[in-house]
């Protein structure tokens, strides 16, 4: 268990690298996505690890939180207004 | 016999999600970074729910499980089209070893047949 938290910090490390880098704004946008998802697997993974069923909801915000961010971020490279 | 599957399910999610990574961080493009992180991370966390759900079977941590997996299921991908078409209007370069570019090859006919109604 402890291993498997170990290398989701070593993703997000990895995606943390690229959002630090990444050349344009797209690379960080999709970093900072990906980084939201794995922060959703190890909240769930800890849920699971301490028997806290409350850690799931957790992480089922956090998922719609990056996935409602990405989207607007989309919709604002694009050029368009967030209600159009 | 059912939890040991469960764990099988979480290692193989998290070796996925590993490799997804590895690729954000690798490949040359912002395209080929999206498309590989997005796949590989979306059915790494997939089986990683899919594995908490099959250890703790219909309790309340399982169903939350489930119901997380079916939406990152659904919503990663569609983040990812609307990330990649913005920012391929928005004028991200491609890298140079890309064959085919059906966007831009439309929005250049486009800009042809404007040209001749005017």
């Amino acid at each position: 268990m402890e291993i498997l938290l170990t290398l989701l910090s070593i993703c997000a490390f990895f995606a943390l690298y690229r959002a630090l880098q990444g050349p344009s704004i797209s690379d960080r946008v999709i970093a900072v996505d990906i980084m939201g998802v794995l922060f959703a697997g190890i909240t769930a993974l800890v849920g699971l690890k301490f028997n806290l069923s409350y850690l799931l909801d957790l992480s089922i915000v956090i998922a719609i939180l990056s996935f409602l961010g990405t989207l607007a971020l989309a919709k604002y490279l694009e050029g368009r207004s967030l209600d159009d | 016999m059912i939890e040991t599957i469960g764990w099988i399910i979480i290692v193989i999610g998290v070796l996925f999600d590993l490799l997804g990574s590895l690729g954000l961080v690798r490949f040359p493009d912002l395209y080929n970074r999206m498309q590989a992180a997005t796949k590989c991370v979306t059915l790494g966390t997939c089986g990683i729910m899919v594995g908490i759900f099959l250890i703790t079977g219909f309790s309340s941590m399982g169903i939350k499980a489930l119901i997380c997996a079916l939406f990152i299921l659904f919503t990663m991908p569609v983040a990812a089209h609307a990330l990649s078409r913005s920012s391929l209007i928005f004028g991200v370069k491609m890298w140079k070893g890309t064959v085919i570019d059906k966007l831009g090859e439309d929005k250049g006919r486009e800009q042809i047949e404007r040209d001749e109604k005017a």
